[in-house]
C-alpha cells in the first residue's frame, strides 16, 4: 500500500489561489488511506466551497495511476475540466503524474506520499518498503532493515535502541530487535555473524531501469 | 616489524596506548584544532578527529587531521557512513592516506535527526562493518568495493572500529564486535564507560572468545564536567549507560566538576587493570584541558 497524507488545507488553498478547481480522487491506496477516496473528495469539495473556491467537478479514478483508465474516465469530464483552472489530485505521487499526462492543466498534488507501508489499523500505517529493487528479506527473517532501520544497517543494530525501540523514534520497533528475536527463537543467531555485503542499488527504482 | 602508524606501534610493542578526542570547531579557524593539539601534546599517542559528530556540521575530519599532521601530532581520522556514499568514502580514504593519515576509525554515524540539520537526507549507503571491510580490501588487496583495481598506491592505514558494550540487545554485543574484527578492524575504541560492571562482563566474554588477542581494545572514558553533562549522557545520548550511583555522586556533590574528575580517575584506575584492555580513549567534551592532569594522575603520562 502506498501511504499518503493530505496536505494542510491552508497549504492547498495557497496552491489553488483564486481560480476554479476540478478534484480527482483514487479508488485504491488513497481510498484506503482516507486521503483521496470518494468520501474525502466530497469532503474536500465541501470545505473548498465553504472557503469560496469554485469547484467545477470531481471524479474518483480507478486507480489514478492507470494511464489508460485515466484517459477513458476523464473523457466524460471534458466540459468540467475545460472550466477548471487547476486540477487537485488526491492520490499518491504516481497518480498525480499520470493525471498530468492526460490533463493539460496545472495539477496540484493534494497529498504527500510517505512510503510503502502496512495498515496497522484505521489511519495507522507503518513503513515497510522503500522499493529498493532487490528484496533480500528472506535473509533477515522476513523483516526489512533497508526500509525500517533509519540507518539502513545490514550488519546488525546501531547500538542506540532502548528496550527494542528505535533511538530515532521511541514509538517505532527497532527492526534489528525483531530480527534478533526471531533468529533467537529459531536458534539461528549464528546467522548474524555473516557479513552482509554493501547493497547493489543498481536495480533500485532510484535509477531508471526502464521496466 | 613495520607499523603503519604510531598508534599501531604503541599498541603492539607496549600493549597500552592512550588516544584522545579532538572535536573540530564549528567554523573554519584552524587555530582551534592547533590549540587543542597543544594542550594535549604528550598526553596521547594519537588523536581522534571526529566526523561531524552528533550530526552537527563542523570542520571536516580530513582537514582537522591535516592540521594535526602539520604540527606533528598523529591523527585518527573518523569516518561516518551517514553523509557520504561508497564513492565519496573510498575517495576520502585515498585522500587521507595521501596526506599522511595512518589511522582510520569507521563508524555508521549518529542519525541526522539529532544534529543541527534534521531536515537533511541521510546517506547510509554503507554501514560501519561494510566500510571496515572495504578499507581492508583497498589496503590488502588493492581493490575498491566494486572490485575495480586501485592503480597508484594502496592506502596503508591502521583500521579501527567503535564498539558499545552497553547496547541493546546485550546478547549480541560481543558477536557484533567479532563481526567487526572479521571485517578487518584492528583496534576498537569503545563507547564511554560509566557502568564498570557491564564493561567487566563484556571484557570477560571478549577474553573467553580470545578476541583480545585479535584486536586492540581501547576503553572509552569521558570525564563529566557538570551535572548538566551527566544528565545529558544519562538521559539523552543513545547507547550511553550512566549508572545511578555515579550520577548521584555528581548530583549530590558540592564541587560537581571535581567529582566528575574523580569518577574518571577511579574508572581509569579500574579499567587499566582489566586484562585484555590495551588502552584508553579519552573524550572530554568541551573539557579538553582536563586531559593532561587526568593522564598524569593516572600514571599513564607521558606518551612518547
Amino acid at each position: 500500500m502506498i501511504i499518503t497524507k493530505q496536505k494542510e488545507l491552508n497549504d492547498l488553498l495557497n496552491r489553488i489561489g483564486s481560480g476554479s478547481v476540478f478534484i480527482v480522487g483514487c479508488s485504491e491506496c488513497a481510498t484506503v488511506c482516507h486521503t483521496g477516496g470518494k468520501e474525502e473528495v466530497l469532503a474536500m469539495k465541501d470545505v473548498l466551497e465553504k472557503k469560496g473556491v469554485n469547484v467545477v467537478g470531481w471524479v474518483v479514478l480507478e486507480p489514478a495511476c492507470n494511464l489508460n483508465n485515466d484517459k477513458r474516465l476523464l473523457k466524460s469530464y471534458v466540459e468540467e475540466l475545460d472550466k477548471a483552472d487547476k486540477v487537485l489530485v488526491l492520490a499518491c505521487g504516481t497518480g498525480v503524474q499520470t493525471v498530468s499526462e492526460v490533463v493539460a492543466k496545472d495539477v496540484i498534488a493534494g497529498t504527500d506520499t510517505l512510503f510503502l507501508g502496512e495498515i496497522k489499523r484505521a489511519n495507522e500505517f507503518e513503513k515497510r518498503c522503500v522499493a529498493c529493487g532487490v528484496c533480500e528479506q528472506d535473509f533477515f527473517e522476513g523483516f526489512c532493515p533497508v526500509s525500517r532501520c533509519p540507518k539502513s544497517m545490514l550488519n546488525g543494530p546501531c547500538g542506540g535502541s532502548v528496550n527494542g525501540k528505535c533511538e530515532v523514534n521511541q514509538d517505532m520497533d527497532c527492526v534489528w530487535s525483531k530480527i534478533f528475536d526471531r533468529l533467537k527463537e529459531k536458534g539461528l543467531l549464528h546467522k548474524l555473524g555473516e557479513i552482509v555485503e554493501p547493497k547493489d542499488w543498481s536495480n533500485s527504482v532510484c535509477i531508471d531501469r526502464g521496466i | 616489524m613495520g607499523y603503519r602508524s604510531n598508534l599501531e606501534k604503541v599498541l603492539s610493542e607496549k600493549g597500552f596506548a592512550v588516544t584522545a578526542e579532538i572535536g573540530p570547531p564549528k567554523g573554519s579557524d584552524p587555530n582551534k584544532i592547533r590549540e587543542k593539539g597543544e594542550i594535549l601534546r604528550g598526553c596521547a599517542d594519537a588523536f581522534n578527529v571526529t566526523d561531524n559528530q552528533t550530526a552537527v556540521v563542523r570542520m571536516s575530519s580530513m582537514a582537522g587531521c591535516c592540521i594535526l599532521l602539520d604540527v606533528g601530532l598523529e591523527p585518527v581520522m573518523q569516518m561516518a557512513c551517514r553523509d557520504r556514499n561508497r564513492i565519496a568514502l573510498q575517495s576520502d580514504v585515498l585522500g587521507a592516506a595521501a596526506v599522511g593519515v595512518r589511522n582510520i576509525l569507521c563508524v555508521t554515524g549518529d542519525h541526522q535527526c539529532f544534529g543541527n540539520h534534521p531536515s537533511s537526507k541521510g546517506v547510509y549507503d554503507l554501514d560501519s562493518v561494510q566500510l571496515i571491510q572495504i578499507i581492508k580490501n583497498m589496503r590488502d588487496k588493492g581493490v575498491f568495493q566494486s572490485d575495480d583495481k586501485i592503480s597508484f598506491g594502496k592506502p596503508e592505514v591502521f583500521i579501527g572500529a567503535a564498539a558499545n558494550p552497553f547496547a541493546d540487545p546485550c546478547e549480541l554485543l560481543v558477536d557484533h564486535l567479532e563481526k567487526k574484527i572479521r571485517a578487518g578492524a584492528e583496534f576498537i575504541q569503545t563507547q564511554s564507560i560509566f557502568n564498570l560492571d557491564k564493561f567487566v562482563s563484556w571484557m570477560d566474554e571478549v577474553r573467553s572468545r580470545g578476541l583480545d588477542k585479535r584486536v586492540h581494545i581501547i576503553a572509552g572514558v569521558t570525564p563529566l564536567k557538570s551535572l548538566k553533562m551527566a544528565e545529558r549522557m544519562k538521559f539523552h545520548v543513545p547507547g550511553v549507560d550512566v549508572p545511578d550511583d555515579i550520577f548521584n555522586r555528581i548530583k549530590n556533590s558540592n564541587d560537581q566538576m571535581k567529582e566528575g574528575y574523580n569518577v574518571s580517575l577511579e574508572l581509569i584506575d579500574e579499567i587499566k587493570r582489566i586484562k585484555g584492555v590495551h588502552g584508553l580513549h579519552i573524550t572530554a567534551l568541551f573539557w579538553e584541558n582536563i586531559i593532561p592532569s587526568l593522564v598524569k594522575e593516572s600514571g599513564i603520562y607521558p606518551r612518547v
